[in-house]
């Protein structure tokens, strides 16, 4: 095959998912023989190009065309048959069955009774070639996820596909496989196959990719031959240029320097469990007053600090202090009761229960405060939360219907009120401004401010570069489980927090 | 001394794990493909009576054999409806069942407790007959079903695992989306190895009602559906193992009438509840690597996540 | 409340549909439908007596239908209402047998308390394993089921085997003071008021308490519940237990209340008729309460069935199974 055939082209692709343009009118060519990276940050809108690609979502304006001709993806079956392949970042693979049933599954043509030596020596053969060995015998269960990854690849490849489609495949890979992965790339792409590399890592991408195209809010904001690029020019096209580093109120309150910190962490380690990150010898504080952002690309530990902090992970090693107490022991229960608060990612999925009323909801995770005898004292609580909702300005909603009934925003406005009531020490603030529309957003950054002005810490994980600048007095970088770097108020760029995130530059040795 | 009790009980533990083992067969292929069947002890139920009734209303062993074989297949179709077509739990599902094999057995043998039937013919082949130390004893004397008992198992284990239906069938068992995405129809799958179930639990209850006992009366399966159930469990959804399973706890049975006949003080009771006893020890030796033994998609509900 | 009469209407379709497959199997069999429904409205509704043995038969079907909807309430599935009903027998009997010269203020307290814990201990096991992430409730508790009635039968063949020559094995019987209080001379037993009162605490505690609270959160989003400081694994281990209290409760209702002795026939299935009375009803408490009784109504059409049918007992089983059968292929998703 040349390696100048263009292979896929997609013309004006457009979609948008409620409020959300994911993609806006995308240009988009790949070529057969290279390997094409699409780069950019969570949100920016390279998932949903990809489903498209193969058949998990339709666009609503564009074309894509295939060796020239239009074609329509109506289902991942469709880009199958046009020898598309996509390899997720969640495998699709059955880990009691072995790589050598996980493929042959997959396989059209598999006769009644597989002759299973004959496939045994297809896959070895794929493998060999371009550097995919592995074990047709071995569970999947068993393998690394490397040689997990590669499974799904040779199913592909072993299913003719020609065009290659890898979401994110390095994120679950150590730094050693990652090496393999592009000798696999190099491989394929001399016999001709087509590669998107999907990814939001800038080291990698200059390592492997023949082309770069980089992607910012739904937009196509540059694409470039690998030559041509410097880490420089992808960090501005990543994150862009106008990151005011010292944008927004700088209002901190007077911080009484001997009081101690709200939360501590030392040298804190988290058990690993499954694909999630540890977190190693993690030192990190809140102070009252103070607004501490984390940066980090998703998947750098994010989840596991929040869930360490909050009480619901325990520390493998280190110490956790709460209002000077040593806390690494407590109870979540104990916590709130300490004056923990969180606001989560998720409120419907993590903060509060469907089946139960919002007056019911409200009474969760209020500790002992409303406890009278086998019940709660309603009224007290009702009056309660009717100040949180009064002091935030919110509207209080009815409070005898389910929770569920409850829009996204009145809902995660409730939690907020819930949360806010009793005049928490440390809030907990996990990406709380995802999904909220600009004005709402607004609004919780304000309270948030207020809460540190009335002396709360507040710990936000973010992945807003714009609103960590606005909000952070402090702004700490998470990298694969460990703080990459700390900046003080207006003492930090987008590049270098950029270039921190993605590990594309070596942490400064203190 | 202890040889002919060894024997004996080697004979025993073959003939009472014989219903066992079909049984706990049907029941592996059914969560092999992801559906939890309560309602085994109604299968075998029904499958006793009818072959019993069929027996002794025509005089041939062979008809009640096919009969109880049919029943077996209606029954666990009539639940696969359930649970299939109808997406209902599938705990209450079988269950209901078991309630149903109840009754309906009952009503079947209602008229023919306390026949006298043929039963199943016993064979011996003549080379082993000839042996002295044999023909002393009860060994080598089965009929069909017990004959055929380790082949249908191994049968049973190389379609699983040799063939593209079973391929299907265990993958829709463990992920049914994946089975779907290949290309297969995770309902017919189902239904297909609903009706082998069906048929293997049908033969099980033969094996009691036209051989081992050669007589109805209600509830003779004494629990034995249950015990296949748990069986499965310690067998780890592997045919192969199942026939040592099978072998272990018919055992334990055989060693019960063994030690009752000799008048020893040892409990029945214990024995009886050995099998059990030891699918808990076993489930709470695997930890929490049982993840990886039961299908993944089995039951939903039943081994869902904990 | 149109909602509640369209509910009201559907089950009586269903009824009448499985009433008239049922009619279908007894024409099959060679007797009368019509006669034999006639019978069991005469003895079961039509007569004081034949009340007074709904009224016995639904006593253990209350208790047992609590023992799962309780811990359904959390998610958990309690299938071992069976096993946990025999052990609340047992312990019951070895309060009673030990004790045999307490009067009846010291034993039957006392006798109550140890059906409640006896069932109790023997559903925290499962509870436990659960809350460790070891084991399913669900197999663990089935399974259990299985070795109760053995231990039961182990005492009542060995050691606590009555000197009477009696060919059935039993235990001897239950002193006087140990016995629960019949009513107006049917075999009508405290344990109802008993079953009603576990009804009544149920509905009570899971709507009007803050434990009812937390443990009703857990079952609607088990993780938001644990994030919000509510002590899940506590909690799980606490549900079976209660549950499996309750299904002691009827195993000791049953032995103090109508056999005046242990046996190991105690049960002809109640923990898994309860199981699918909670189920059906969706773990409402008058749903609960509706369905024992309707139940209650069916077991005594088996003997109706045997009596002036010359069926078996157990043919009434297909009864109750079409009706579940009809109502699970309803409910179609």
């Amino acid at each position: 095959m040349e390696a100048s055939t263009v292979c896929v082209e997609m013309r004006g692709v457009s979609k948008r998912y409620g409020a959300v343009q994911a993609n806006d009118c995308i240009d988009f060519r790949l070529v057969a023989g290279e390997v094409h990276a699409l780069l950019g940050e969570n949100g920016a809108g390279k998932t949903t190009l990809s489903k498209i690609l193969y058949g998990f979502a339709r666009p609503d304006a564009g074309e894509i065309l295939l060796d020239g001709k239009p074609v329509e993806l109506r289902s991942p079956r469709d880009a199958r048959a046009h020898r598309i392949g996509m390899v997720f970042q969640s495998f699709m693979l059955i880990r009691a069955l072995s790589v050598l049933e996980n493929i042959e599954l997959f396989l059209a043509d598999l006769p009644a009774v597989p002759r299973q030596n004959e496939i045994a020596d297809r896959i070895r053969a794929f493998g060999e070639r371009f550097g995919l060995a592995v074990d047709p015998d071995a569970a999947v269960a068993q393998l690394p996820v490397g040689d997990q990854q590669k499974v799904e690849l040779l199913k592909l490849l072993l299913a003719d596909a020609r065009i290659l489609i890898f979401d994110e495949p390095t994120r679950v890979l150590a730094p050693h496989e990652v090496e393999g992965l592009f000798r696999v790339f190099a491989a394929l792409k001399t016999e001709g196959y087509a590669i998107l590399f999907i990814t939001h890592k800038l080291r990698e991408v200059l390592r492997c990719a023949d082309r770069i195209t980089v992607m910012r809010k739904g937009r196509i904001t540059g694409s470039l031959a690998a030559r041509e690029a410097t880490l420089e020019r992808l960090v501005a096209m990543m994150f862009g240029e106008a990151v005011h580093a010292a944008a927004g109120e700088t209002a901190a309150a007077p911080r009484a320097a001997d009081s101690p910190p709200i939360v501590e962490l030392r040298r804190a380690t988290s058990r690993p469990s499954g694909s999630e990150i540890a977190l190693k010898d993690l030192d990190l504080s809140v102070g009252a007053g103070e607004i501490v952002g984390v940066a980090g690309v998703s998947g750098s530990g994010q989840k596991e600090l929040g869930d360490l902090v909050l009480g619901l992970r325990p520390l493998a090693a280190g110490m956790k202090r709460f209002r000077g107490a040593d806390a690494s022991s407590w109870s979540i229960a104990r916590l709130r009761e300490s004056g923990l608060a969180c606001i989560p990612e998720e409120p419907l999925a993590m903060a509060a229960v469907p089946g139960l009323s919002v007056r019911e909801n409200l009474a969760l995770g209020t500790g002992r405060r409303y406890h009278k005898g086998a019940s709660l004292d309603w009224p007290r609580l009702e009056a309660a939360m009717a100040r949180s909702f009064e002091a935030l300005a919110f509207p209080l909603p009815p409070l005898a219907p389910p929770i569920a009934t409850l829009s996204g925003g009145n809902l995660q406005r409730t939690v907020i009120a819930r949360e806010m009531a009793h005049d928490p020490k440390l809030i907990l603030a996990l990406y709380p401004t995802r999904g909220l529309d600009v004005r709402s957003a607004a609004s919780l950054r304000e309270l948030l401010r207020r809460s540190r002005a009335g002396g709360s810490g507040v710990l936000l994980i973010s992945e807003d570069l714009e609103e960590l600048a606005e909000m952070a007095d402090r702004l700490l970088v998470l990298f694969q489980g460990a703080v990459v770097g700390e900046f003080g108020r207006g003492a930090w760029t987008a590049e270098e927090v950029g270039l921190l995130m993605t590990g594309a530059k070596e942490p400064p040795r203190a | 001394m202890t040889t002919p009790l060894l024997v004996a009980l080697l004979a025993g533990a073959i003939v009472s794990g014989t219903p066992l083992l079909y049984a706990t067969l049907g029941e592996t292929l059914v969560e092999r493909a992801g559906i939890v069947n309560l309602g085994l002890e109604g299968v075998l139920l029904v499958g006793a009576s009818v072959g019993f009734a069929v027996t002794a209303a025509s005089g041939s062993a062979w008809l009640g054999l096919g009969g109880a074989a049919l029943a077996g297949v209606v029954v666990n179709l009539l639940f696969g409806w359930l649970v299939v077509a109808r997406k209902a739990n599938q705990l209450a599902s079988g269950l209901t069942m078991m309630f149903f094999g109840f009754g309906a057995s009952a009503l079947i043998g209602a008229r023919y407790v306390g026949a006298v039937i043929g039963g199943l013919p016993k064979w011996r082949p003549s080379w082993l007959a000839d042996l002295a130390w044999v023909k002393a004893t009860t060994l080598f004397d089965y009929d069909v079903l017990v004959w055929l008992a380790v082949p249908v198992a191994l049968a049973v284990w190389w379609t699983l695992f040799r063939t593209r239906w079973g391929l299907g069938v265990r993958a829709v068992g463990e992920n049914p989306a994946a089975a779907y995405a290949s290309g297969r129809d995770p309902a017919v799958l189902q239904y297909q190895v609903l009706a082998l179930g069906g048929l293997l639990g049908g033969l099980a209850g033969a094996e009691l009602s036209l051989s081992i006992a050669m007589a109805w009366s209600e509830y003779m399966t004494a629990g034995r559906g249950f015990i296949a159930i748990a069986l499965v469990i310690f067998s780890k959804w592997n045919p192969l193992r199942a026939i040592a399973g099978a072998l272990l706890f018919g055992g334990a049975e055989a060693l019960e009438l063994q030690l009752e006949a000799r008048g020893s003080l040892i409990s029945p009771f214990l024995l009886q509840m050995s099998p059990y006893l030891l699918t808990i020890l076993v489930l709470l030796a695997w930890g929490g690597a049982r993840r990886l033994a039961a299908p993944a998609s089995l039951g939903r509900t039943f081994y869902g996540s904990s | 409340m149109p909602e509640r009469a369209q509910a009201v209407a559907r089950f009586g379709a269903v009824s009448v549909l499985a009433l008239a497959v049922f009619a279908a199997v007894l024409l099959a069999a060679g007797k009368n439908p019509l006669q034999a429904y006639a019978d069991t409205f005469r003895h079961a509704l039509a007569s004081a007596y034949g009340f007074s043995e709904l009224l016995v038969r639904m006593t253990p079907l209350l208790l047992a239908a609590v023992a799962v909807a309780l811990p359904s309430r959390l998610g958990l599935i309690n299938v071992g209402g069976e096993g946990q009903l025999y052990m609340g027998a047992f312990a019951a009997a070895a309060a009673a047998l030990c004790l045999p010269g307490a009067p009846a203020w010291i034993l039957l307290p006392f006798a109550l308390l140890m059906g409640f814990l006896g069932g109790a201990l023997w559903a925290a096991i499962p509870g436990l394993l659960r809350a460790a992430g070891l084991v399913n409730e669900t197999v663990t508790t089935l399974l259990l089921n299985y070795v109760a009635p053995l231990i039961v039968g182990y005492f009542v063949f060995g050691p606590w085997r009555t000197a009477e020559n009696s060919a059935y094995p039993q235990t001897a019987p239950f002193p006087q003071a140990a016995l629960l209080p019949t009513f107006f001379g049917t075999r009508v037993h405290a344990g109802l008021l008993i079953a009603l009162a576990a009804l009544a605490v149920y509905w009570l505690v899971m709507e009007k308490t803050r434990w009812g609270l937390d443990m009703r959160a857990i079952g609607g989003n088990a993780e938001a519940a644990q994030r919000l400081g509510i002590p899940v694994r506590w909690w799980i281990v606490a549900a079976l237990a209660i549950g499996g209290g309750f299904a002691g409760l009827a195993g000791m209702g049953e032995a103090m209340g109508i056999a005046g002795r242990l046996r190991q026939s105690l049960s002809p299935g109640y923990g898994f008729t309860g199981f699918l009375i909670a189920w059906l009803a969706g773990g409402r408490p008058l749903v609960i309460l509706f369905m024992a009784f309707l139940f209650a109504i069916i077991t005594s059409a088996g003997d109706t069935l045997q009596i002036s049918q010359g069926l078996p007992y157990a043919v009434v089983n297909i009864l109750l199974a079409t009706i579940l059968f009809v109502v699970l292929a309803r409910r179609a998703r």
